[in-house]
């Protein structure tokens, strides 16, 4: 392949030579371009010495015709593929997506979100009738399927709670010790970290392992399904996705969440006591002290709130699922809603509850 | 491997475990045609056409493409060979994530010196081919089974390779996409000399492009006719490729 431009009369020749193909294309591409951008009408692309054309080398030279200079020359099949991709290129272009003003994009944002909240009123009421409906006939619930979803969002996820609890008890009661120390008041630590677990910490780190661990797993799946239109099968069988896919899953985050948010606070009071043994204190110092600041009221408000935070976690991965799309990328979307939403989700909460407690008086 | 030849198998042999897919399967791809994989469902159409692209190992037998190796070539020759190949995948395989001409764009701008505009421009030509330009800012998720099949040859098209693996290019179409598709790889291949290598069960589509064919068999373990498709219709005499060219029941 070469290329070379000479001044023949008040014409401009490219003549070209040997085979444009993919490879030559890229290395003539820009000098080709310039030279018939620079030559215009007066410009001739000589493809008699040209022995063979694809057809990126086919596109290279029409856009360098676009600029004004004829293609002459060409013979039989350089020419067949020259009018193939001339007509390819002939083809129209797509249309560009109208621009919408700043105020009607604010509109259309606010009708989607309209239209979301409803979908999401929409699933919790259908999720509250499947539930009335199956508390009415008990045997409808599936509950082999509870206790698989159980076992993977439970039991698999009692190492992780456990590891995540101490570690959180031992960086609590030695951030906390450290400040303490000066006042002479360490021996408060097991009332602080007990306290900041059984309340807050537990429920709201245990909910973060189910978010991730679950409610990213139901999403993946859930989105995999309606991807692979299983969902609008079970559907069409007269099967109820609701009371099938997603009833089994929100009762198992329901049931397994203050589990797991009692297991990470008696693994962080463990962590904590481990702690306080290395500062000198004893375990009966600290099972006294945790007697006479912990109260059942606190055990129970957390593990309520861990309740409340399985059910939104578990019913949004959920959701995310079945709203995926189409496409892969799909499922990877329901996945991240699913977490991001679940997370914002307990957090939200917990200000409810932190609110309302301090209103009760809790 | 003769001059006019650009593929050569071997006595090829793929074996999964202690299950034997098809055994000692020996033929030669000339430049410039379109050679068709047949069979029944479950033969090994489709594994023999994975074995030619160096996706699964043959037990037995060796594969050479333009010359090359398939399986004893490594780094860039691998690499130069890979270029020289496109395939066009049963379900697309497109990239969700990329529009159809993102996806064709991608191997121009890995293997290829092209500026930006020109990869827009040889992705938009490649388009126009398959007769899909109005859809190049889709995204897969957003076409029809149909253009999807479209958009993968247009992929595979992309490097303008010499050769092109179809993996049941009309399955699951209806007959008049299925007949659309079938005359633009019978045009590319006129206009463009490229051979194909079609891997399909679909009667019509053997008849229409397929210049030479060779057949497998599942009880046979192995390749039973091999021929002209017009020919194999009106003259076969082994009862299988009689049975699967008049649409018979075994």
């Amino acid at each position: 392949m070469s290329f070379d431009s000479r001044r023949e009369g008040d014409k401009v020749v490219l003549a070209l030579t040997g085979r444009i193909d993919t490879v030559a294309a890229s290395d003539l591409w820009s000098p080709l371009v310039k030279a018939a951008r620079e030559a215009g009408e007066a410009g001739v692309i000589d493809l008699r010495a040209v022995t063979a054309l694809d057809t990126t080398g086919a596109t290279l030279l029409l856009t360098a015709s676009g600029h004004g200079p004829k293609i002459e020359g060409a013979s039989e099949g350089v020419a067949a593929v020259l009018d193939r991709v001339r007509d390819a290129l002939a083809a129209p272009r797509p249309k560009p997506e109208p621009r919408l003003p700043w105020l009607a994009r604010i509109g259309r944002g606010a009708i989607g979100l309209y239209h979301n909240t409803m979908d999401a009123l929409a699933f919790l009421g259908e999720l509250l009738t499947i539930l009335m409906l199956t508390l009415l006939k008990p045997h409808r619930l599936r509950l082999r399927e509870v206790l698989r979803f159980l076992d993977e969002a439970g039991t698999r996820a009692f190492p992780l709670t456990i590891l995540l609890g101490s570690l959180l008890g031992v960086i609590l009661a030695f951030q906390s010790a450290i400040p303490l120390r000066r006042f002479g008041g360490e021996i408060f630590v097991p009332s602080l970290v007990g306290i900041s677990l059984m309340r807050e910490l537990g429920p709201l780190m245990a909910g973060v392992i189910l978010a991730g661990r679950t409610g990213s797993a139901y999403a993946a799946e859930l989105g995999t399904m309606t991807v692979n239109e299983e969902v609008a099968a079970l559907r069409v069988m007269g099967m109820d996705p609701m009371a099938i896919l997603v009833l089994p899953r929100v009762l198992a985050g329901l049931l397994v969440m203050p589990i797991l948010a009692l297991l990470l606070t008696l693994s962080g009071l463990v962590g904590m006591t481990i702690i306080m043994g290395l500062l000198g204190f004893p375990l009966v110092t600290v099972t006294t002290q945790l007697q006479a600041w912990l109260s059942l009221k606190d055990m129970l408000g957390g593990l309520f709130k861990a309740a409340v935070f399985g059910l939104a976690i578990a019913t949004i991965g959920c959701r995310s699922g079945l709203g995926a799309g189409r496409g892969p990328r799909a499922v990877g979307d329901a996945a991240t809603a699913a977490v991001v939403g679940g997370i914002v989700a307990i957090v939200l909460l917990d200000g409810v509850f932190a609110v309302a407690f301090e209103r009760l008086g809790l | 491997m003769t001059a006019d030849a650009v593929i050569e198998a071997a006595h090829l042999t793929a074996r999964f475990g202690t299950n034997t897919l098809f055994r000692d399967v020996s033929f030669t791809v000339s430049r410039g045609e379109v050679f068709v994989i047949l069979g029944g469902s479950g033969c090994g159409k489709s594994t023999l056409l994975k074995l030619m692209i160096g996706l699964v190992p043959p037990a037995e037998g060796s594969v050479a493409i333009l010359g090359t190796d398939v399986w004893s070539a490594e780094g860039e020759a691998k690499l130069a060979l890979l270029k020289r190949i496109g395939v066009m995948w049963q379900q697309g395989a497109l990239f969700g994530s990329q529009t159809l001409q993102e996806n064709i764009e991608m191997p121009l701008a890995e293997h290829t010196s092209l500026p930006r505009e020109a990869r827009a421009e040889v992705a938009r030509a490649k388009l126009g081919l398959v007769g899909l330009s109005e859809a190049a800012n889709r995204l897969p998720s957003e076409v029809s089974g149909g253009m999807l099949k479209r958009a993968g040859i247009a992929r595979a098209l992309a490097l303008d390779p010499p050769i092109l693996f179809l993996d049941e290019p009309s399955a699951g179409l209806d007959p008049i996409t299925s007949a659309g598709l079938d005359e633009l790889i019978k045009d590319l291949a006129k206009s463009l000399g490229s051979t194909f290598v079609v891997v399909t069960h679909e009667l019509a589509s053997i008849l229409a492009i397929g210049d030479r064919c060779i057949m497998l068999d599942k009880a046979e373990q192995g390749m039973i006719a091999t021929g002209d498709p017009r020919d194999l219709r009106d003259h076969a005499t082994h009862p299988t490729v009689r049975a699967f060219f008049r649409r018979e029941a075994a």
